[in-house]
């Protein structure tokens, strides 16, 4: 069909269009737009109609139900308080480590290969292994209870705090590794700059360094969140899955696969989703500003 | 590790002087410390199921009374692990082998053409990465499940492809963008039609791209969690949800045998990890982030 003379409307439309960059080329796009169509785009507008076709009682009675409920309610607090913490630990700790490790320095490909391996061991894993490790007969606790720093085993599993560390041990790494990529992005000459000025370290981390972070760390602190929102194996394995650690994907599994009520596993999902983009969209807002107000103010 | 040995070309005066500043400043002690700390704690986490696999009887001790390798044959047949494992390699094959074949060609058009409308479609690549995959894969295993797809091991790649096709979009764009224009309008001039740019010419030069993102999607297929879990049937688990199943049901079955089959995940996932590290940088594995080049 491309071969159509010049006179013909069907290559003048071909032309036009082609004029604007579309061709016969995008073709090669329908596949992954089919794609994403098909598992993405549509199974999330089903569960959002799905959600406004309860069981029983009106269009919003499942979302109604979930926020009447206190114990159903209360798991998007537990989930936050698990997850804003941890998420922030991880990115305010991975800042300095990584500055002081932005150089190079002999054996840096082995710490950052050795900070890949709790990411790539995933939750479950870590999660058996803090079992294990931070048990009350676990090494952890021997150690404390060794060197008498305390009296008896500090109970750390089968809580918030257990949950907590699964989360920093797969958490801190991945952080600590973006943070580590967008400081080598910064030009050092910039800072040697501001040495050659007479900044002393402080001033140069506090002035140059870190608002040109500041996006990079706004990032970070989005994908560690969204790691550590949806955290699901850890909480139920490590955690107390039927108090303080009841998160809300928690919910929404047990609404779909032990209650078999689908459209308010849905509203639960939908919500789970709205809650995580709107911190994701106030830490993107407070991003554009810090960064435009600093540049504002060096220039 | 073979991936560890290449000396950095470091230059002698930056050495001594990082050296000399490390001394020099307690600051820096501290932050070694607390790397040394998270090394330490993470070393126990995974030692501790590495011992207690190999363990025959550990309750209050630092070590085990004795050691024994009868909790891997123990935990191979009550696991059903040859089956497992074979599940989860033909998964993490299929989920590669598509989310390639649907992700390049797409990278290549988002990489090289500007179009009308492009920012939406990028955006819509992106979303899957950036939702909890509990979010979206609770709708879609409803989905699958109402085509009769979930269950069995066709929802468990078609779920899986989710996030690995933007995932596979996202890394091979930077490795397009390398690759001259020039050479294929070389090619399309000496009368290379499109399919034979791209058999001919862009998959040899793309070779290094494809085997990093091939290796990525691996690595994250074979420790998703979540979606499998999701959408998996009795037939279908990957090693990753076998392994929760077994957990979550603890005091069935013996502990040790549970560490056993955790060690097997483990070492699966080193193995992985070695490969990858072959072919890509550690960040990568976390997300695409522009790395510098080494200078």
């Amino acid at each position: 069909m491309s071969d159509a003379g010049p006179g013909r409307p069907l290559a003048h439309w071909q032309h036009r269009l082609a004029e604007r960059g579309v061709d016969r080329q995008l073709w090669l796009l329908v596949p992954a737009l089919i794609f994403v169509v098909a598992l993405f785009l549509y199974p999330f507008f089903y569960g959002l109609t799905l959600s406004f076709q309860p069981t029983n009682g009106g269009p919003f009675s499942d979302y109604a139900r979930f926020f009447s409920d206190a114990y159903e309610r209360g798991t998007i607090w537990i989930t936050l308080r698990i997850a804003l913490p941890a998420a922030l630990l991880n990115v305010l700790a991975a800042v300095p480590i990584a500055y002081r490790m932005r150089g190079r320095f002999r054996g840096k490909r082995l710490v950052t290969t050795l900070l890949v391996v709790p990411i790539t061991l995933g939750t479950v894993l870590t999660a058996q292994g803090l079992l294990n490790f931070l048990g009350p007969t676990g090494w952890f606790n021997r150690i404390l209870l060794a060197t008498s720093l305390v009296d008896e085993p500090v109970r750390l599993t089968h809580n918030y705090w257990g949950v907590f560390f699964s989360l920093v041990i797969t958490g801190f790494p991945f952080a600590f590794l973006l943070v580590l990529s967008y400081l080598s992005g910064i030009d050092p000459t910039l800072e040697r700059a501001a040495a050659t000025l007479g900044a002393d370290w402080r001033r140069r981390f506090t002035q140059i360094t870190l608002p040109l972070l500041m996006p990079g760390l706004a990032t970070t602190f989005c994908l560690t969140f969204v790691l550590a929102f949806s955290v699901f194996p850890s909480a139920v394995l490590v955690g107390n899955p039927a108090g303080e650690t009841r998160v809300i994907s928690l919910a929404a599994y047990q609404a779909a696969y032990e209650q078999y009520d689908y459209p308010y596993a849905s509203a639960i999902a939908m919500i789970m989703g709205f809650v995580e983009l709107v911190i994701i969209a106030v830490v993107l807002a407070a991003r554009s500003r810090f960064y435009t107000g600093s540049t504002g103010g060096k220039g | 590790m073979a991936t560890t040995t290449e000396a950095p070309p470091t230059r002698p005066s930056t050495t001594t002087e990082r050296r000399r500043r490390i001394t020099a400043r307690p600051a820096a002690w501290i932050v070694w410390g607390v790397v040394i700390f998270f090394f330490l704690n993470l070393l126990g986490v995974v030692a501790s199921v590495l011992v207690s696999s190999f363990g025959q009887r550990w309750f209050d001790t630092w070590l085990p009374d004795g050691y024994t390798t009868r909790w891997y044959g123990r935990a191979w047949d009550e696991f059903a692990l040859l089956q497992v494992i074979t599940v989860t390699l033909q998964v993490s094959v299929l989920v590669v082998g598509l989310s390639l074949l649907i992700g390049v060609p797409a990278a290549y058009v988002l990489a090289r053409r500007s179009f009308p409308g492009k920012r939406v479609i990028f955006l819509v690549f992106l979303l899957p990465i950036l939702m909890p995959p509990i979010t979206y894969g609770i709708p879609l295993a409803t989905v699958l499940y109402k085509f009769g797809l979930a269950g069995n091991m066709s929802g468990v790649v078609l779920a899986n492809l989710v996030p690995s096709v933007p995932f596979v979009i996202l890394t091979m764009t930077p490795f397009i963008e390398q690759i001259d224009p020039r050479m294929e309008s070389a090619a399309r001039m000496c009368g290379a039609g499109l399919r034979t740019v791209f058999l001919r010419v862009l998959t040899p030069l793309l070779v290094p791209g494809i085997l990093a993102s091939a290796i990525l999607v691996l690595v994250r297929t074979v420790g998703m969690f979540e979606l499998t879990f999701l959408t998996a049937g009795p037939d279908s688990q990957t090693l990753v949800v076998a392994l929760y199943y077994s957990m979550s049901a603890s005091g069935i079955r013996a502990q040790q045998s549970v560490d056993a089959m955790a060690v097997i995940y483990t070492s699966m996932m080193l193995v992985l990890l070695v490969v990858a590290l072959r072919y890509v940088n550690p960040t990568q594995l976390v997300a695409r982030v522009k790395d510098e080049p080494e200078h």
